[in-house]
């Protein structure tokens, strides 16, 4: 039997009317790079905060790294890395002082803590930049340092919301060598939501295309071109079949607020 | 329960062995270690840019220099033996704490924008230690402020307590009334999540709990209806326990052990309150 890291079953979450996350049950094998798809508001960024227990579940389970969402909330959050898609390094500190602060919250001992951060500093590149405030860096370098956060406690999942959103090719493409490096170096099992279908199509070993709180395929980017029929299928073309081509997707005014904003930050 | 086996496996050297869920005293060592974690981190902010502590005294430099001053001389106000610049400088220190920590929470707005919330959330940090840490945090801002107060006041001739257990329990004060309002100040920042009706409601209350309090008059001379508001206020007894320990011949109306007492256990229903709360501004 392959290793199981993330199992939800029935997992559902309302606001109110509408329901967000709609009885969807899915599986994560570890190592694997799993991506979520969908159009703003199709509930992708809903469904990893319940599984990063920021969100509590409406009904249904989730499980991961093996522990219950609901009743061991605390032991879910010590296995997992979360990069947000806003932009979560404080900027009136430096990298280095980002990088100490979760070193400290994640009870990394005292005594491996400036090894672990030396170490990533090198790995994403940013030793030399260590001591400069975070407002100084570019919407790349950022990004890095977010990983570099989130990754220092070697967890078990990476959760990344959106991780190449605002940035421009060059940086992008850094990223995701990054996360390919950590799935490869340290066998992190990789969760991620993106719009860029090329990216995912490339990436990711596995993905969900969510449309209106279901996830209405999921698969191997191949399989999923294979399915339309059409040889000549891309991603995108899976993602228009399954997810629909109405203007009227693209997100409430707070989602596109603030992608913008990140956006308009990074940039 | 292979998941199970799995979470241990992975879990490299990350300390794992010990269940987040565990009670007594690693758990007391595990939860004061983080707040201390996240205080040091507003600290260090405050370190890269201390600007927002030199606007920050300009007001209490205006009540003691001018409205303290003037009513010195008027003697409008019945303070007994003591001089009303004596009697107002706890008063303003305890306005300072109040004003400063008040609009903390705003700051957590701030951070929820940016995603900051987010990514503490989702760290291994009891929520109520994310609350206390920023808590302090307010507090050490406070202190610094307190400083400046105390050599202004210096320069105006006010007689204080030079008292060491008397200087700490001003200190200890002034750690204690910022956590409180700072972490009701994080109290509303939760529910509204919007700078601008946070700003809103933060001019709203921070001039009645001062005007309600006995910071800048006695609660003797109060009309009734005041005396009770005043009485259920904190500031009322942040101001009596720093005049008790700050001035010489100072003394406490309500006892020094009252005052620590509805302090302490304010601010301990707040932090409760607030690490209960403060999950539903990353939503």
């Amino acid at each position: 039997m392959s290793d199981i890291v993330i199992e939800t079953t029935s997992l559902t979450r309302c606001f109110g009317a509408l329901t967000a996350v709609n009885s969807l049950t899915i599986q994560v094998k570890a190592g694997e790079v799993f991506g979520l798809l969908g159009p703003n508001g199709a509930g992708k960024s809903t469904l990893i905060k319940m599984l990063i227990t920021l969100l509590p579940p409406t009904s249904g389970k989730a499980r991961v790294c093996g522990f219950d969402i609901a009743r061991a909330s605390c032991d879910v959050r010590r296995f997992i890395g979360y990069v947000p898609q806003l932009l979560s390094a404080d900027g009136s500190l430096t990298g280095y002082e980002n990088l100490l602060v979760f070193a400290k919250l994640y009870d990394i001992p005292r005594s491996e803590r400036a090894e672990r951060i030396r170490l990533a500093l090198n790995l994403m590149g940013l030793a030399d930049a260590a001591d400069k405030l975070v407002r100084t860096y570019s919407g790349g370098m950022i990004r890095r340092l977010e990983i570099a956060q989130s990754t220092l406690h070697h967890p078990s999942i990476l959760f990344l919301d959106e991780p190449t959103v605002g940035l421009d090719p060059v940086a992008r493409k850094a990223v995701w060598e990054l996360i390919e490096r950590l799935r490869t170096d340290f066998g992190t099992t990789i969760f991620l939501t993106t719009h860029f279908m090329e990216e995912a199509d490339s990436m990711c070993s596995r993905v969900a295309i969510m449309h209106l709180g279901n996830v209405v395929n999921v698969g191997a980017p191949a399989d999923l071109k294979a399915s339309l029929g059409d040889e000549n299928a891309t991603l995108d073309d899976v993602f228009v079949h399954y997810a629909g081509n109405s203007l009227d997707s693209g997100g409430t005014f707070r989602d596109t607020s603030r992608t913008r904003r990140t956006a308009q930050r990074l940039g | 329960m292979i998941l199970q086996e799995q979470g241990a496996r992975l879990s490299g050297s990350v300390e794992t062995k010990r269940p987040c869920a565990s009670f007594g005293f690693t758990a007391i060592i595990r939860f004061v270690k983080k707040t201390v974690v996240i205080a040091e981190l507003e600290a260090r902010k405050l370190l890269h840019d201390p600007t927002e502590l030199f606007t920050r005294a300009v007001q209490p430099t205006l009540w003691l220099l001018v409205f303290g001053q003037v009513f010195t001389r008027m003697r409008a106000i019945p303070t007994g033996d003591m001089r009303y610049i004596d009697f107002m400088a706890p008063g303003i220190l305890a306005q300072c704490v109040l004003f400063v920590a008040i609009f903390y929470g705003i700051a957590v707005i701030w951070e929820r924008d940016l995603g900051i919330v987010q990514k503490l959330l989702a760290s291994p940090t009891p929520r109520t230690a994310l609350v206390l840490g920023k808590a302090l945090a307010a507090g050490v801002r406070c202190l610094t402020l307190g400083f400046f107060i105390y050599a202004l006041c210096a320069l105006l001739d006010v007689k204080f307590k030079w008292h060491p257990f008397a200087l700490a329990g001003v200190l200890l004060v002034l750690l204690i009334s910022a956590a409180l309002f700072s972490t009701l100040s994080l109290i509303i920042a939760c529910i509204v999540k919007s700078r601008e009706r946070f700003m809103g409601i933060g001019q709203m209350i921070t001039m009645p709990l001062f005007f309600t309090s006995n910071a800048i008059y006695p609660i003797t001379i109060m009309p009734n209806w005041l005396k009770v508001l005043s009485h259920i206020n904190p500031l009322t007894y942040q101001v009596d326990a720093l005049r008790a320990m700050m001035l010489a011949g100072g003394a406490s109306q309500y006892g020094l052990i009252s005052d620590f007492c509805i302090l302490i256990a304010a601010t301990s229903l707040l932090v409760i309150l607030g690490g209960w709360l403060y999950p539903r501004v990353a939503t």
